[in-house]
Formats: structure tokens, sequence, C-alpha cells
């Protein structure tokens, strides 16, 4: 029997102790002693939500089918537990071993949104690994980031021995025997990092000097050594149908966000919608094999046991043979009493006629991500969702018997004017309208449209990384304009409107788009007792805005103003092969609200063509 | 077909609770390929019940849950398989089928289970238990504030102590379970220590058995009234 790094006393006093212990269905044990490389994964958040993530359960995969690693999960324990680790001084452990972080080789993090960046901190300093990568000494273990703010690892920079930049399918290996090699030949730590540096897609922050000029921006960002390239070119998987995904994936004891089977069927987006990063840092669109998803699907239902099986990815529409794998599941799990859930579908005659096989059509509500109210502002943002795409999607989803609709929209775009935000309550009213045309004796009662809008944050890789954010009191008056414009609509009975909170928004702006100087604030933040950031229930403003104060870093230098043409950007570093040429030229056209056509209809020559794959050739070969 | 599944909690397993053992043996049901019978409905879900909720923290050899089945399989085929699909610290020990009449089915015929105490530091059995223990249980009777959900009650637990004996591994108690009477075994330890004026001790409860009142007097094992599928 394993031993727990938790005693029974503090397993029993604390909140869900199934978080803590391991042990789940298809977690992986090895013997310590006949492994080279000791890997712990680490997503810095609570369990529940950390085990719902994909990306973690195909590296924990990954990594275990390697004879000589074994990869161990960890994740931040809940504040109740982090008092009594810090109290009587338990070291943070991981789930399969219950051995202390602090004894493996690696702690890789996946970075998946800025709000967890105290509880990386949190983990290093549970772990006992210095906070700062420039005081940690040979028996720390190396800490790598990866995922998603990777593509701007810059305020973290201070506290990450290495970050990995792009699909982590690609290079591990290659890292772990670099690794080896230099620990039999007793290399030291910094000796190792020199030669990680050496590898495609390893940025290795330590080796690189930035200058800054007078007015704050970035003079110049080089490499401080001759180990370290001066661009890190992002990794990806040309061939998704070859490469490594798991068939067991672990399944919790507890109810996890994401308590089902997610079959992930294509990486990358064709839409090019100027605000979002996924779109265009996962370029280009690659899609899975439709054999080898059946295949993994039932695969994965029998090694689970899981009764509901979901499909991933940015915009599941665009997957070439949707229509034949989704037949072949109704048809796989109709018989077996398993559901399915199908998000990100575009809502057209297929999609409703899937849905209503799949799920209760009383019970479920429409989702739509119109993303802009007015049509103007959706050119701006190039989305190519039109009004009487809305109407007509929801207009036969009305007739079908739905009723719900729920409604995405973004505040605070670029070039946004007072009308731009009240055609949201216009645009949302127009679909309770279109409700209220069906005869009353066919209609199921009254309608529900609930809008929600979050505020546009600017992300590194985008189109939109040049332009400006808002004040907090900014962003709250925009959303009061919404408020008002929906208690003017005719079917304002029928509509419900709700919008983010102001205050994370600002936050984030800063952590995604920061430069190095931001990590002195996040330090200071996780010390004046920040922790669980994206909880609102102990997201703490006031102590963030003070750990700025402190460092010295001026909120409105990150997020009040537009940057130029030629400003260096901490990120520019990073080649993910859409050149910033590309995006400034983006930028234009939203400028003149013009629409570029996505990668299926034609090419825009975005860059990502240097990889001779994907959505690139098709059609081509 | 009705069918009675004996199994074992112990180890890690103590720190999930009832609900998530349900979910637990849900999937593992689908993981064994057990035919299984469904509600109808638009959500359907699996038919079975579970007796006697055990409370986190303890561990236990003799854990019930009914289901139904939509095809028959032989109890050492439907074992093996489920113990396949097992993690550590639980174990299926037999798969029986029951008769469909409520007297033998569905959870309400409980009405005793079996526990061993033991203290967790020390001695299993610590000393002031074989001084004091005989006396405790002569008392005419021992109330005890139960609190439940709404209210406070008073309860004599002496009536609901059915044996009590001190053995070499601990004390073994079997105590009056189910919706007509029932009494957990840390209430008793509570009053005893708090009667023998001893200060409260860290107390391990590890459940071996539950009962179902026999006809004829006594009690029969859960199990009992089940018979193996050929």
């Amino acid at each position: 029997m394993r031993k727990l790094a938790l005693n029974d006393e503090i397993l029993l006093k604390i909140e869900k102790p199934a978080r803590y212990i391991g042990g789940e269905v298809n977690s992986v044990m090895k013997d310590k002693e006949k492994v080279d490389v000791r890997f712990a994964m680490c997503f810095p958040d609570v369990y529940e939500i950390g085990m719902s993530h994909l990306g973690i359960q195909i590296l924990y995969d990954m990594f275990n089918r390697m004879e000589d690693v074994w990869c161990e999960r960890v994740y931040s324990p809940w504040t109740d537990l982090d008092a009594v680790m810090r109290e009587e001084k338990i070291p943070l452990f991981a789930l399969e071993s219950q051995d202390p972080i602090k004894d493996f080789d690696f702690l890789g993090i996946t970075i998946q949104y800025e709000m967890c960046y105290t509880n990386i901190l949190q983990v290093l300093d549970l772990s006992g690994i210095p906070l700062l990568a420039a005081d940690r000494t040979e028996d720390c273990p190396v800490v790598i980031g990866g995922g998603p703010c990777a593509y701007n690892p810059e305020p973290l920079a201070d506290f990450f021995d290495l970050f990995y930049i792009g699909e982590g399918e690609a290079v591990y290996r290659e890292l772990l025997d670099v690794y080896k090699e230099n620990k039999k030949n007793g290399g030291t730590r910094k000796e190792f990092l020199r030669k990680a540096a050496g590898i495609e897609g390893i940025y290795v922050p330590s080796l690189y000097e930035v200058t800054y000029k007078e007015d704050g921006t970035i003079a110049s960002f080089a490499p401080a050594d001759p180990c370290a390239p001066a661009r890190v070119r992002k990794q990806v998987v040309m061939d998704l149908s070859e490469t490594t995904y798991p068939e067991k994936p672990v399944v919790p004891f507890i109810k996890v966000t994401q308590d089902r089977v997610v079959l992930e069927i294509q990486r990358g987006c064709i839409r090019g919608c100027r605000f979002c990063q996924a779109g265009m840092i996962y370029r280009p669109t690659r899609e899975r094999d439709v054999e080898m998803l059946k295949t993994y699907a039932r695969r994965m239902l029998e090694n689970t046991g899981h009764e509901e099986i979901s499909l991933s990815s940015l915009s599941s529409s665009d997957y070439s043979r949707l229509e034949e794998l989704v037949t072949y599941l109704i048809d796989e799990c109709s018989r077996k009493e398993i559901n399915i859930s199908l998000p990100s579908l575009r809502i057209d005659a297929f999609s409703l006629d899937v849905m209503s096989k799949v799920q209760d059509v009383k019970k479920s509500s429409l989702t739509f991500a119109p993303e802009a109210g007015s049509q103007r502002m959706r050119n701006v943002i190039n989305k190519g969702l039109t009004e009487e795409d809305i109407l007509t999607g929801a207009g036969e989803a009305f007739e079908g018997g739905w009723n719900k609709v729920k409604l995405y929209f973004m505040l605070g775009l670029p070039t946004e004017t007072e009308e731009d935000m009240r055609d949201i309550a216009v645009l949302a009213d127009k679909v309770a309208r279109r409700y209220y045309e069906i005869p009353k004796e066919k209609r199921n009662g009254k309608c529900q449209i609930t809008a929600s809008s979050s505020f546009f944050i600017p992300k590194p890789f985008t189109p939109f990384q040049w332009a400006r954010m808002y004040s907090n009191e900014e962003y709250i008056s925009r959303a009061a304009v919404v408020k008002h414009a929906f208690q003017e609509q005719l079917n304002r009975k029928s509509l419900k409107y709700n919008w983010h909170d102001a205050e994370v928004t600002v936050l984030e702006g800063v952590l995604a788009r920061g430069d190095r100087r931001v990590g002195a604030a996040i330090l200071e933040a996780y010390r004046l007792g920040c922790l669980y950031d994206a909880w609102t229930e102990n997201f703490t403003y006031g102590k963030w805005l003070q750990a700025f104060e402190k460092t010295g870093i001026d909120l409105a230098f990150y997020n009040e103003r537009e940057r130029g043409e030629e400003e260096i950007f901490p990120w520019d570093f990073i080649d993910i092969g859409v050149t910033k040429a590309f995006l400034r030229k983006e930028w234009e056209r939203a400028m003149k609200g013009e629409v570029t056509p996505n990668c299926r209809q034609q090419c825009s020559g975005c860059g990502a063509a240097v990889w001779r794959g994907g959505v690139c050739v098709e059609g081509k070969n | 077909m009705k069918v009675r599944i004996k199994f074992t909690k112990h180890g890690i397993l103590r720190f999930i609770g009832h609900l998530d053992v349900m979910r637990y043996f849900q999937k593992a049901m689908r993981r064994a390929d057990i035919p299984i019978a469904f509600t109808g409905g638009y959500s359907p879900h699996m038919i079975m019940s579970f007796a006697q909720p055990l409370g986190i923290g303890l561990t236990s050899d003799g854990e019930y849950m009914d289901i139904e089945l939509t095809e028959p399989v032989s109890s050492a085929a439907a074992v093996a398989a489920l113990n396949k699909v097992m993690t550590e610290d639980i174990r299926v020990v037999s798969f029986r089928q029951i008769s469909g009449d409520k007297k033998s089915s569905g959870m309400t015929i409980v009405a005793a289970a079996d526990y061993l105490v033991t203290a967790k530091e020390g001695p299993a059995v610590p000393d002031f238990w074989r001084e004091k223990l005989p006396e405790f249980l002569g008392q005419p009777s021992v109330t005890v504030e139960k609190k439940t959900k709404k209210s406070v009650k008073e309860l004599d637990i002496l009536p609901l102590i059915y044996e009590a004996e001190l053995r070499e591994d601990g004390l073994f108690l079997k105590l009056a379970a189910g919706s007509a009477d029932n009494v957990k075994p840390d209430l008793i330890m509570e009053a005893f220590c708090d009667w023998a004026k001893e200060p409260g001790q860290n107390l391990h409860y590890h459940r071996l058995d539950l009962y179902a009142a026999d006809p004829d007097g006594g009690f029969l094992s859960l199990e009992a009234l089940g018979s193996d599928i050929l």
C-alpha cells in the first residue's frame, strides 16, 4: 500500500481529500529506482480543474509510455490544505508516489490562463523550490513552463528555468535525452540549460538580456549567451493522426469539471478572428484522421467507463469529416447509453438535427458567439457570423422546440462606438422577436435570451496586439450603456444581460502583454497573499494594485496605450510561423472594417505555410 | 434479474465518499461490460442502489449494492471482470442473484452492522476499555444527544448495541443499522469515553458486514440472501 503524504487527521479535516491521494483508475505507478527521469506535471489550479485538462492527459500518457520516465501529477492545494502545509511545513508532493516535488528531475507547469500566475508561485513555494530561477541550486528540479501563456513568457521569466514553446508532443524526448546525457557526464544545471537552449522550441530566459528606452518600451531583446538563438521557433506536430494520444485517461474518483472522454478532432482554426490568440498560435489547422478518432473514441470509452464523450476543437463545424464521425458516435453511443457533447458547433440544419438526437431540446440552450452587436464591429473583428446567420439558425431552432439562447459578446473592442454597444441589446431583442413570430399555440412558453459580455483583452500574436485597453471605470460605464439599452427593448422581459468582472480584465491585460519587469509585481502580489485569482471569491484587486504600486509598475503604460508600428514586443523573439507583417496588415484591415476570408476560401499568406501541412496544403497534394 | 454485489473498501478508498463510490461503480460497470439495466426516460441511469452509506474515514469488508441485469452473467465471470477494472483498495467479493421480491431486495432490509473499533495510536485496545467497558454496558440506560439535520434528539444507545466483545485485535460491535433504528459506532465510543472520563482518542472504525433480520430470529448477512449464478 502506498503511504500517503498527508496523515488521516489532515485528510479528514480538509475539503475533498480525494484531491490529494492519487490512486485513480489508469493513473500510472512505476518503480522510481528503475527510471532515469522523474517528471512532475503540474496544472496550477485545484484538482477538479487540472484533471479536466486534455493537454496534461496527453503528455502524462506520452511520458509514461517512455520506459525511462515516470510522469506524475501535481495540482495546487486548495486554500484549506495550503494553510495546513505551511503551518506544519509539509512539502508539496506528487499524487502517484506521494513523494516531495523537490525530489523530481523536472517540474513542468502548464500555463493556461494569466490568473493562475500566483498559483505557480504557490506550487514552487510549497515544494520548497526557490521562487526565482536565479536562486535555484543543483538539487532543485528544472522548472519548465508551457501552454498558451508561454507565448508571452516574459512576465514569468524570472520564475522559470526554461519554457517549451509549442506542442508538447514534438521535442520533449530530445530535451530529456539532453538532460540524461548531461547528468551522466556530471554536468551542472547551468550546463544543461545552455544545451537545452540549443533545442528548437526551448527558451531559456536567463540567457537573454533586455534593455529599455526612456519611454519604457523595449530597446533591445537579444541573447546574452552564444548558445541561445535569437528567435525561438514554436513546435508543432504536423501529423496529428500518427502522434501519441491517450487511450487510457486517468479517471478521477471525484466529479471534476470535465467528467468525460475528450476527443480532440483537430488543432487550429481556419477562421482568423482578429481577437483570437488560439486562432493564430495553433496555425496551420490540422485535422485528425476520422478512422483514428473512431478507434480512440471506442477505446477511451472502454478504458474509462465514462458516460459521456465530448469533441474538442476551436470550431467543430469546420472539421471536414464531422458528419461521418458524429453519425458513428451516435450509433456507437446510443446502444450504450453514452451521452455526446458537441461544443463549438455552428448552428445550422445539420447541427440542429444532430443536437436534437443527442440532447433534451427542452432543457438545453443554443449558444451563439456573435462577439459584437453590430455588423460593422463584426467586420472589424473578422467574425464571419452575420445577423442573418444568427436569426436563421435561431429561427430553425425555435421551430424545432428550443426556447433558450445564449449570446456571447465582447465590449471594449478597437473602434467601438456607443452605437456598437447598444446594438448588443438590439440583436438580442431581434432573436426574441424571431421567437415570438411563431404562433402562440406552437411555441413553448416564453423564450429566454441570455447575453453575456466579457471585456476584450488584446493578446500577443493577434492582429489586435497593438490595441489599447481601458480603465476599470471605463469598462463599467460601457457595460452600463449596454444594460440601459437592454431596458429599452420591446422583449426586455425575455432578455437577460450579464457582464464579466472589469477588475480581473485590467489585471489580465497587464499579465498578458507585460514584459519582464511585471514579474516583480506578481511576486509582490503573491507575498501580499494573492492566490487563486481565477476564483472570484479569492480575487482581491486591492492587493494587486498595492503590488503594482510598490514595484513601480504603471498599469496605464501596459493597458491604456496603443502600441506603435515599430514597437518591439516582449514576445517578438518567438516565431509562430504567422508573421508580424501579416498581423500588422490584419490590424490595418480591421481599422478599415475589411473582412479577410478564411483559410479554406483563400490563403491570405499568414506565414504558417512554412510547415507545409494541414489546411495550407489541402487540395494541393 | 436482480443481483447483489458485495465489495470491500480499504486504504485510500476510505477518503472517497458514498456518492463518489456510486459514480466509481457506474464507470466500473461500463469498463467491465456488465449487462446492467437502465431506467427509462430521457436521461436513463443505471439501476443501482447502495446499502447503508459508509462515512468518510471508515474502511469496510462488507459493503453492498443491488443492481439489475438485462441478461444473466455467471458470478465467477462477473467478479473476475469487475476486479480486473478495480483500482487498488477496492475489491468485489461476490456477485449473487437475489430474489425479485421486496423482502430480500432493496436496501431497506438492513437491520444490523458489525464493526471493529481500534485505537490508531498505542495498543489497538487501550487498557481502560478492558477495565471500564463492562460497567459502561451494564448501566440501565445511556442517553446521548443525537444531532439530526433539524433537531437534537435524546437517545438511549444501549438497546441499539446488540453485541459488544473485546477481542485481541479490537472492540467488536454489532449495532442496530438501517432505517428503523440506527446508531453509528463513533457515537457509542464518544459516549463511552465521556462516561469513563478519558480524553477522546483517535479511533479507526472498520465495518465487517451488514445484516438483514432473519425471520427465524437473529440476523442474516446480506450476502447470504443471494445465491451464485452458475
